[in-house]
């Protein structure tokens, strides 16, 4: 479980805080989905919790099972908090199998030899990222959906009880963006804790079990779906018209942006 | 995981290292049976021989593949961690700061075996701490391009102090200076060789232990840290290992180019990836690299020695060109 409290974060030379008294948790168990416009501090979430340089934390503390961030030992963090980054590009290509083994540095550090358990790990976790087939492919081959499910193996393969996502459908055809969510779903399902950054606003609004919505570095809006996507909530934080309905097919609250001009 | 093919191919380097370390300890302008090359180094036999293979050849071909092996390692550990297929071991500010130092104390008529090493060192580890402070102010502390503009800037303008300095000297000053920046093992003795030795052993075991770091390190800042990795620490120690590991070489030998540069690049086209291996490889790489250049150097037009630094690239660019398509 992860859970962020009163959190304030800067940035040098910015002109108000990133992330100003920001509280919310992601429970295990639970798939959380954390949304808002560009700018309104979702990435600095992730930052934050991984104490990132560059991002000053002004007040406030993030917490993983109970245990600050910040008086966990790096590697004790990564073997309970798998986290993909927004981006990530590769410079030098490797095969993916050996990509996704890197996920077990947090449990092996400088020396052990992997061992069966990691083996194991790895294998689960490219087979439940359903890139098994890639395994001897390089990194440099891989389509962007083909890519981005490399790097939820690699995460995978770290094993923790909770996973973070940064947009992680970015790039992704309509197939790939619901495969993840499916996977985050099932995640979730199994007891983890899935805390997922993204702009698919109705995306998440289907998978989610709960939103919470940023604007401006505040929590504007938090809990079920049906209580955040709401015309009268959304509107002023994106500064856009909306409506929202109901999607025919499923029954999620879906939003339509409109027209400013009516065509 | 290690492929099956790496205990092989790191069989054979290591043979063909063994091989070209006793071609370059036999072969010179006096050629020397290599019967007799054991009972030379042990001291038995013809007194001349004896004297050409403990004084000239064996601390020479010994510094060659310190050298080698030094830079190699440094240019792998810099590439992944500064996550730049160009960076090379000099880059830090390191040839620049260095050869400052060497033409000052040059052009300060300090020229003996132990001040012009020292001076070039100096001026190496002054210039490393410059680009790192500079890198540091400019607030990039974990981003590497800030520290790879830095050591740039700090080298441009090492070059304009050496000329300016150098436009005024006299000209057996300058042939001097441009002869060292081309790199030689030709005065090699074994308390230069002992230096490098400890230099090589220290920085060459530490970039060992932190190679599972700086494979994580290598995929970037947000992806190394969310493995546990300390980013800023663990960058900082390699930049400034591998630079003083530059530094150390250049101090023994002047400036031998490309071989950082080219090495990392060879070892990774042989399918080796994880740095623990990488680095290995780049040092037995590096270090063949160095003794068949000096050899090449020594044999090609005697009496007179060719510049190692020279013969590095041209012997190292064929390979790289051959190596670039397989980088993918």
């Amino acid at each position: 479980m992860i859970t962020f409290e009163h959190l304030v974060v800067e940035y040098p030379r910015a002109a108000r805080a990133a992330l100003d008294d920001v509280s919310l948790e992601a429970a295990r168990g639970a798939f959380t989905a954390v949304v808002g416009p560009n700018g309104s501090g979702k990435s600095t979430l992730v930052r934050a919790l991984l104490s990132t340089p560059g991002a000053m934390m002004r007040a406030g503390v993030v917490r993983v099972d109970g245990r600050p961030v910040r008086a966990l030992p790096r590697r004790e963090l990564a073997r309970r908090v798998a986290v993909v980054p927004q981006r990530e590009d590769i410079v030098f290509p490797l095969p993916v199998g050996e990509y996704v083994a890197l996920g077990r540095f947090p449990h092996t550090g400088a020396w052990r030899a992997a061992n069966v358990a990691d083996e194991r790990a790895v294998a689960q976790a490219l087979e439940r990222a359903g890139v098994a087939a890639l395994r001897e492919r390089s990194t440099a081959e891989l389509s962007g959906g083909e890519w981005q499910r490399v790097r939820i193996a690699r995460a995978l393969a770290q094993g923790g009880e909770a996973l973070v996502l940064d947009e992680p459908t970015t790039f992704l055809d309509v197939a790939h963006e619901m495969a993840v969510f499916e996977l985050c779903s099932a995640l979730a399902a199994s007891g983890v804790a899935v805390l997922v950054v993204s702009h698919q606003l109705n995306l998440v609004a289907r998978f989610a079990h709960r939103l919470v919505l940023l604007d401006r570095g505040r929590v504007a809006a938090h809990g079920a779906p049906a209580d955040v996507m709401r015309a009268d909530v959304l509107e002023p934080v994106y500064g856009w018209p909306l409506v929202v309905t109901h999607d025919p097919a499923v029954g999620a609250p879906a939003l339509v942006p409109l027209r400013r001009t009516s065509a | 995981m290690v492929s099956r093919r790496t205990p092989v191919l790191a069989a054979a380097a290591l043979l063909a290292l063994a091989a070209l370390t006793l071609a370059a300890v036999a072969w010179g302008s006096v050629h020397i049976p290599v019967r007799a090359l054991a009972a030379a180094v042990a001291g038995h036999g013809d007194p001349t021989t004896v004297a050409i293979v403990r004084t000239l050849r064996l601390p020479r071909v010994t510094l060659a593949l310190l050298v080698g092996a030094a830079l190699g390692m440094s240019g792998g550990a810099l590439q992944a961690t500064l996550r730049n297929a160009l960076a090379e071991p000099y880059l830090l500010g390191v040839s620049g700061g260095a050869a400052v130092g060497a033409v000052l104390a040059t052009v300060a008529g300090l020229r003996g075996p132990f001040m012009l090493p020292l001076a070039a060192f100096g001026g190496a580890v002054v210039a490393i701490v410059a680009a790192l402070l500079v890198s540091r102010a400019a607030g990039g502390r974990a981003d590497p391009r800030v520290l790879l503009m830095a050591g740039v800037i700090i080298g441009a303008f090492a070059n304009a102090a050496i000329m300016l300095v150098l436009a005024g000297a006299p000209a057996d000053t300058v042939r001097g200076a441009v002869w060292w920046m081309m790199g030689s093992v030709a005065g090699a003795d074994w308390r230069g060789v002992a230096a490098m030795g400890a230099y090589l052993a220290v920085g060459g075991a530490l970039l060992l232990v932190w190679a599972r770091e700086i494979d994580i390190l290598a995929l970037g800042v947000e992806p190394a840290a969310a493995l546990g990795v300390d980013v800023e620490r663990s960058a900082r120690r390699v930049y400034l290992v591998s630079a003083l590991l530059a530094a150390a070489t250049v101090a023994a030998a002047g400036l031998v180019g490309f071989v950082g540069l080219i090495v990392p690049h060879l070892v990774r086209g042989a399918g080796v990836r994880r740095h623990r291996a990488l680095l290995g490889g780049a040092a037995v790489a590096g270090a063949a690299l160095v003794v068949g250049a000096d050899l090449i150097a020594r044999v090609a037009r005697p009496p007179m020695d060719l510049p190692l630094g020279a013969v590095t690239a041209v012997l190292g660019v064929p390979f790289f060109l051959v190596q670039l398509r397989r980088l993918r």
